[in-house]
C-alpha cells in the first residue's frame, strides 16, 4: 500500500531527459505519453533507468512521469479526469477505486492486450470488473508486510529472530527491559499504520489468509468472530512496547527512529526497503507476521498494489499499447524489481532480485500462503468505508481508547449496514 | 435610473459605470459566483453510476438524519465551534492585548516588535504545520527539554496525538500564527485615537486602564466586531492546517475534524471512500448557511449599535 | 540594566511600565519567532546534529550545506518562486485596479443593480472560492487555459476581489464629497476623477488590501494543486510541499527547503510592511 506508504510523499516530476530522436523506426507509433501516478518516490528511476530503457526500443514516444502526492493522488486525478486533462497513462489503485474510474468511462478496457497474457488471474483480479470480463489495468507490482529488525540491536542484546508469537514478545519485554532502545518502531497519528502495518499484516495468520478473506466476503465469517478480534486483541498488546509520545508519532517519525538506529523491530511494509537502504547505516533483516506455534502455516499479505491503464480520452493509444505491452516484458520485471527494492513484479517472469532483504520478502511466497488486504475488494464499496473505519479502530485499539471487541463491533456494524451477504 | 449621487443634472448613458464595473464582475462572476452556485445546485442531485437525477433536500435530509453521516457532520461541527471559541478567546485578547501595548506612547522599537510578531501570518501552513509537528514531537524532544527545565516536564504529553487534547493544540498553532491579523487591525485603529481625547481624560484624572476602558475600548469596538466576524468566518473555512498536520481523516478518530476536513473527504473521496460530489455540494451548502447565519447574527446583535466599521 | 537605557523613556516613574510592556512585547515576540528559527538553524547542521541537539548552534562539526544542495539540485527552486512572484503580483496588481473600480463604482453613484451587486461581493467575503473547484477546473479546460499561470491569476483575482470592494469601499466613504463635486462643476470626466484624484487618494488602503490578498496567494496549495500541477507552472508553495513529502524522512533537506521558501516571504513583507501600517492607519474613519 504504498498510497499511504509516503503517506506526506511526493515529488518533483523529473522529466525525461534522454529523449533520443535520431534513429526514428517509423513501425512504433510515436508521440508523448503522460503518466499519472502517486509514485513520486519513484521519479528519479522512472526518469534515469526506466524511460531510458524504454525508449532505447521505442524511440521516438517521449514519456513523461508525472506523479500527484499519495494523499492528494484520488481527488486530483479525478478532478482532472472529469476536466479531460489527464495523462495518457493512470496509475490504478487496487479494486473500486479503479473500477469506479473504469465503469465511469475514464479508462479502457484492455482485453486484448497481448501483455496480458504475461499475468496470472490471481495477479490481475484486482482490476477486472465484478464479472471477471473485462480488464482495464495491467498489473505492475504487490508489496508484502513483515517486520523488519535492526540486526546490530539483535546482536547486541544477543536476541534471536523470533519464529513464533510468543517468542515475539518475549524479544520485545528483553528489549524494553534492557535497552533504551525503543522495542517496537510505530506511532498512530497517521492512522494508516495501525491498519496497514498492524491489522494486515499479523492478521492473516488469525483468518487463514485467504480463505477467511472470501469467508467475509461470502458473508459466513463475521468481523466480531474470534479471528478479528484476537488480531485487535494483539494489536492492543503492542502498546506498551512502542515508543514514548507514539499517539503523535508520524511516520515519517518512524522511519526516522528506525533509521537512526534508536528503535529495534519496525512493522514494515516491503517498500520501506528502499527508504531504510539510503538512510540506515546498519544492517537490517526481515522476519514475516508470527504464527501462534512453530509448524503452523503461515500466512502473509502479498498485496496487488499497483497497476497502470490507459486514460480513455488519450490521444496516443497506439503509444500507450506499445508501453504497457513493455511493462509486461521480462526486461521491465527485472528493471522495475531491482530498480524500487520492495515492489514485487506480478508477471510470470523469473526474475532474480539482488537486494538482501527484498529477496527475504519475496522468499516467504514458498513458506506462506499469500493473501490480500482483506478490506480492498468490494467491502470499502459503501458508507460506512471499512478501510476508513479500521483506520480509526486500529489506531484508537493501539492507542487503548477502545477494547479489540468494541472495534470488532463497530466495524461489524458498519458493513452489516450496506453489504447484503452481512446482513 | 443611472445617476451620480451627488448630481442633478441628467446624464448621456453612464458608460464610466460599465468601464468601472464590468472586468471585476466578469471575472468575478465568471470565477467565482458561477461556480459556486453550480456546486449549490449540484447539491440538489444525486449520483447513480454515473447519472445524474434531482433527488431535492434529499442529500441534506441524509445529512443530518443518516446516522452514517449524521454522526460525522454534527462531530464537525462542534468541533469548528471548539475551534473558534478558541480563537475569539485566546487570539482575540492576545492580539488586542499586544494591540494596546504596542501603541503605548513613545514606545521605542514599536515597528520592529510589530513586523516581528506579524511574520508567522506571512507564512504557509506547509511550513507551520510542519514546524509545529517537530517541535511538539516528543521524539524530538524540543517542547519537552523546555518543559522539563522550567519544571513542568511532567506535564508534557504526545498532544497533537491524543484525542482529547490534539483539537485544542491544533487551534494554539493556528492562533499563534494568525494573532497578528487581529493585532494590526486593532492597532491601527488605536493609532487613529487622536490625542486630544486621550488627553481630555488625563486631565479630568482618569488612570490609564480608565482611560483605555472608557475611551480606547468604545472607539476601537467596531474593529473588534469586525476581527470577530473574520475570525468567524475564517475558521468556518479552515482545512490546510487540519490537513497538513493530521490529513483528510482528522485523527485520532475524527477528533480535529472541521466543516472543510469533512467537506474534502466527502466530495474528493480518501483512500478506498469514493467521493460524492452531490454530497460534497451538500455540505459546502451547509458550510454557507452556516457562515451566513452566523455573519448575520453577528451584524444584528453588534453592528446594530455601531454606525459603520471604521477602516 | 545600562543596555536597556537606550530604550527607555528619561522619566524615571515610566520605567517600571516601560520595561512590563518591552518584557511582554518581547516575550511575545521570541514566541512567534522561536520556530522559525529553529527551522533555520537545523536547516545548516548535518541529520544525526539535528536529532541530537535541535537547540545548538550549527558548529564545525554539525555544520553543512547538504541540505541546500540537494534541494537545488533536486528541484527548481528558482523557477517555482519566479512562478509564484509573477502570479502573485499580477493578481495582486489586478485586484487592485479592478477593486478599486469596482468599489469606486459602487459606492459613488447610485443605480439599479447596485445593492445586488455590492451584496453579490459580500457573499465573496465568506464564502471559500474552494468550494467551487470542480466547475472552476471544468471552466479552465473549456478555455484552454489548464495548466497555465493565466488560470492562477483569474481565480486569485475572483477571490481577492470581494475583499478588495469591501475594503476599498469603505475607504471610498471617507473621501469629502467636496473634491468630487468640485472636480465635476469643472466638468471633469468621470474616468479622470477617479484616476487623477480618487485612485491617488486610495494608495494607503491599497497596500492594506494587497498585504490581505497576497498573503493566501503566495500560500495557496490548493489551486496550483489542482489547475497547474505542471513542472513549468509550479509554484514555490507547492514545490515545497511536494519536496516535503518526497524527502520527508531527510529532515535536513526539508529543513532547507523550508528556510528557503520562509526567504521570499521575508522579502516580500518586508518592502510591504511599512506600507501596510500606513495604510492601516490612515484608513480609518474620522
Amino acid at each position: 500500500m504504498l498510497n499511504a506508504h509516503s503517506i506526506l510523499s511526493v515529488s518533483k516530476y523529473a522529466l525525461a531527459t534522454a529523449v533520443v530522436l535520431g534513429s526514428a523506426s517509423m513501425t512504433h507509433a510515436a508521440g508523448t505519453l503522460n503518466i499519472e501516478s502517486w509514485r513520486s518516490d519513484d521519479a528519479n528511476i522512472w526518469s534515469d533507468v526506466i524511460i531510458p530503457a524504454f525508449n532505447k526500443s521505442h524511440p521516438d514516444t517521449k514519456v513523461n512521469f508525472t506523479p500527484t502526492p499519495p494523499t492528494q493522488y484520488n481527488s486530483a486525478l479525478q478532478a482532472k479526469l472529469q476536466a479531460g486533462t489527464a495523462g495518457d497513462l493512470i496509475t490504478c489503485r487496487p479494486f473500486d477505486t479503479s473500477l469506479t474510474l473504469y465503469s465511469n468511462g475514464y479508462l479502457d478496457k484492455l482485453n486484448d492486450l497481448k501483455g496480458l497474457s504475461e499475468f496470472s488471474s490471481v495477479a490481475k483480479s484486482a482490476w477486472v470488473t465484478d464479472d471477471g470480463k473485462n480488464q482495464f489495468c495491467l498489473p505492475m507490482a504487490s508489496v508484502i508486510h513483515g517486520f523488519i529488525y535492526n540486526k546490530e540491536i539483535f546482536k547486541e542484546l544477543n536476541l534471536s529472530v523470533p519464529k513464533t508469537q510468543g517468542e515475539f514478545f518475549k524479544v520485545l519485554d528483553t528489549i524494553k527491559s534492557e535497552s533504551r532502545y525503543t522495542p517496537l518502531v510505530m506511532g498512530t497519528a497517521d492512522q494508516w499504520e495501525s491498519a496497514t502495518m498492524g491489522f494486515q499484516n499479523i492478521g492473516p495468520n488469525y483468518w487463514k489468509g485467504e480463505a477467511g478473506r472470501k469467508a467475509l466476503l461470502e458473508g459466513k465469517a463475521k468481523l466480531t468472530d474470534k479471528p478479528y478480534v484476537d488480531t485487535w486483541k494483539e494489536l492492543a498488546k503492542w502498546k506498551p512496547y512502542l515508543g514514548r509520545g507514539f499517539e503523535a508519532q508520524k511516520y515519517s517519525d518512524s522511519q526516522n527512529l528506525f533509521t537512526l538506529g534508536r528503535g529495534a523491530i519496525y512493522p514494515a511494509g516491503s517498500w520501506d526497503i528502499q527508504t531504510f537502504n539510503n538512510q540506515a547505516d546498519f544492517e537490517f533483516g526481515a522476519f514475516p507476521p508470527l504464527v501462534a506455534k512453530s509448524g503452523d502455516t503461515c500466512y502473509i499479505s502479498d498485496h496487488t498494489d499497483i497497476g497502470i491503464g490507459i486514460n480513455a480520452s488519450s490521444k496516443n493509444k497506439a503509444a500507450a499499447r506499445e508501453l504497457l505491452n513493455w511493462m509486461a516484458s521480462q526486461e521491465f520485471a527485472e528493471l522495475f524489481a531491482n530498480a524500487v527494492p520492495g515492489f514485487f513484479p506480478l508477471s510470470n517472469h523469473k526474475i532474480s532480485i539482488k537486494d538482501p532483504v527484498a529477496q527475504e520478502f519475496i522468499s516467504w511466497r514458498d513458506d506462506c500462503e499469500s493473501t490480500i488486504r482483506n478490506s480492498y475488494q468490494i467491502l470499502s464499496r459503501g458508507t460506512p468505508n471499512l478501510e476508513n473505519q479500521l483506520w480509526n479502530v486500529s489506531a484508537q485499539v493501539i492507542n487503548g481508547t477502545m477494547t479489540p471487541k468494541a472495534a470488532a463491533e463497530e466495524t461489524q456494524k458498519g458493513l452489516e449496514q450496506w453489504y447484503a451477504p452481512q446482513q | 435610473m443611472i445617476q451620480p449621487k451627488h448630481q442633478d443634472e441628467k446624464k448621456p448613458f453612464p458608460w464610466h459605470l460599465i468601464v468601472f464595473l464590468t472586468p471585476a464582475l466578469l471575472i468575478y462572476g465568471t470565477f467565482s459566483v458561477y461556480p459556486l452556485l453550480d456546486t449549490l445546485f449540484l447539491s440538489l442531485f444525486g449520483t447513480q453510476q454515473g447519472q445524474s437525477t434531482f433527488v431535492g433536500l434529499q442529500n441534506f435530509i441524509t445529512l443530518v438524519t443518516d446516522d452514517n453521516w449524521s454522526q460525522a457532520f454534527w462531530n464537525a461541527l462542534i468541533n469548528n465551534f471548539k475551534f473558534f471559541a478558541i480563537h475569539m478567546l485566546i487570539q482575540n485578547p492576545i492580539g488586542l492585548l499586544l494591540a494596546v501595548l504596542l501603541s503605548s506612547p513613545k514606545l521605542r522599537l514599536s515597528g520592529t516588535y510589530r513586523t516581528l510578531i506579524f511574520m508567522p501570518t506571512m507564512l504557509s501552513v506547509v511550513i507551520i504545520g510542519f514546524v509545529w509537528q517537530l517541535l511538539l514531537s516528543p521524539i524530538w524532544g524540543i517542547s519537552e527539554n523546555f518543559l522539563y527545565s522550567i519544571g513542568l516536564g511532567h506535564y508534557f504529553d504526545a498532544w497533537l496525538g491524543k484525542e482529547g487534547s490534539a483539537l485544542i493544540t491544533l487551534s494554539f498553532i493556528s492562533v499563534w500564527q494568525f494573532v497578528g491579523i487581529p493585532m494590526m487591525l486593532i492597532y491601527a485603529t488605536l493609532l487613529n485615537i487622536p490625542d486630544d481625547i486621550v488627553d481630555a481624560g488625563v486631565v479630568d484624572g482618569a488612570n490609564p486602564l480608565q482611560t483605555f476602558w472608557y475611551i480606547k475600548l468604545p472607539l476601537i469596538l467596531p474593529t473588534i466586531a469586525m476581527v470577530s466576524i473574520l475570525t468567524f468566518v475564517a475558521n468556518f473555512n479552515a482545512f490546510e492546517l487540519i490537513y497538513a498536520v493530521k490529513g483528510a481523516l482528522a485523527g485520532p478518530n475524527f477528533s480535529t475534524d472541521l466543516m472543510g476536513t469533512f467537506f474534502y473527504r466527502t466530495f474528493f473521496g480518501f483512500q478506498l471512500q469514493q467521493g460524492s460530489a452531490s454530497m460534497g455540494a451538500a455540505v459546502a451548502t451547509l458550510m454557507f448557511l452556516i457562515i451566513l447565519v452566523g455573519v448575520m447574527l453577528f451584524l444584528f446583535f453588534i453592528q446594530r449599535r455601531i454606525q459603520r466599521f471604521q477602516f | 540594566m545600562t543596555f536597556l537605557k537606550g530604550f527607555l523613556p528619561s522619566s524615571p516613574r515610566h520605567v517600571s511600565k516601560s520595561v512590563t510592556v518591552h518584557a511582554i512585547l518581547l516575550a511575545y515576540t521570541v514566541i512567534a519567532l522561536f520556530p522559525i528559527i529553529i527551522v533555520i538553524i537545523n536547516a545548516f547542521k548535518t541529520r544525526k546534529a539535528i536529532f541530537k541537539d535541535p537547540l545548538g548552534l550549527p558548529d564545525s562539526d554539525s555544520f553543512t550545506l547538504a541540505g541546500f544542495q540537494e534541494v537545488l539540485l533536486r528541484s527548481d527552486f528558482g523557477l517555482y518562486s519566479w512562478n509564484s512572484l509573477v502570479v502573485t503580483l499580477i493578481a495582486v496588481g489586478l485586484v487592485l485596479l479592478l477593486g478599486a473600480m469596482a468599489a469606486w463604482a459602487l459606492t459613488e453613484y447610485k443605480f439599479r443593480g447596485n445593492f445586488i451587486i455590492t451584496f453579490l461581493f459580500a457573499m465573496g467575503i465568506m464564502i471559500p472560492i474552494r468550494l467551487g473547484t470542480v466547475s472552476i477546473l471544468s471552466l479552465m479546460v473549456e478555455l484552454n487555459l489548464a495548466n497555465t499561470l493565466t488560470a492562477l491569476v483569474l481565480v486569485y483575482i475572483a477571490q481577492g476581489l470581494p475583499l478588495a470592494v469591501y475594503i476599498l469601499s469603505e475607504f471610498v466613504r471617507t473621501i469629502p464629497k467636496e473634491l468630487t463635486e468640485a472636480a465635476r462643476c469643472d466638468a471633469v470626466s468621470e474616468y479622470k476623477i477617479f484616476f487623477c484624484i480618487i485612485l491617488p487618494l486610495l494608495k494607503p488602503a491599497m497596500a492594506t488590501v494587497a498585504v490581505f490578498t497576497m498573503i493566501p496567494i503566495w500560500n495557496d496549495l490548493w489551486f496550483p494543486l489542482i489547475l497547474a500541477p505542471g513542472e513549468d507552472t509550479r509554484t514555490i508553495t507547492l514545490g515545497v510541499q511536494q519536496f516535503v513529502g518526497q524527502y520527508v524522512t531527510n529532515w535536513n533537506s526539508v529543513l532547507s527547503a523550508l528556510t528557503l521558501a520562509i526567504v521570499p516571504v521575508l522579502i516580500l513583507y518586508t518592502i510591504f510592511s511599512r506600507q501596510l501600517i500606513r495604510g492601516l492607519t490612515s484608513g480609518a474613519v474620522k
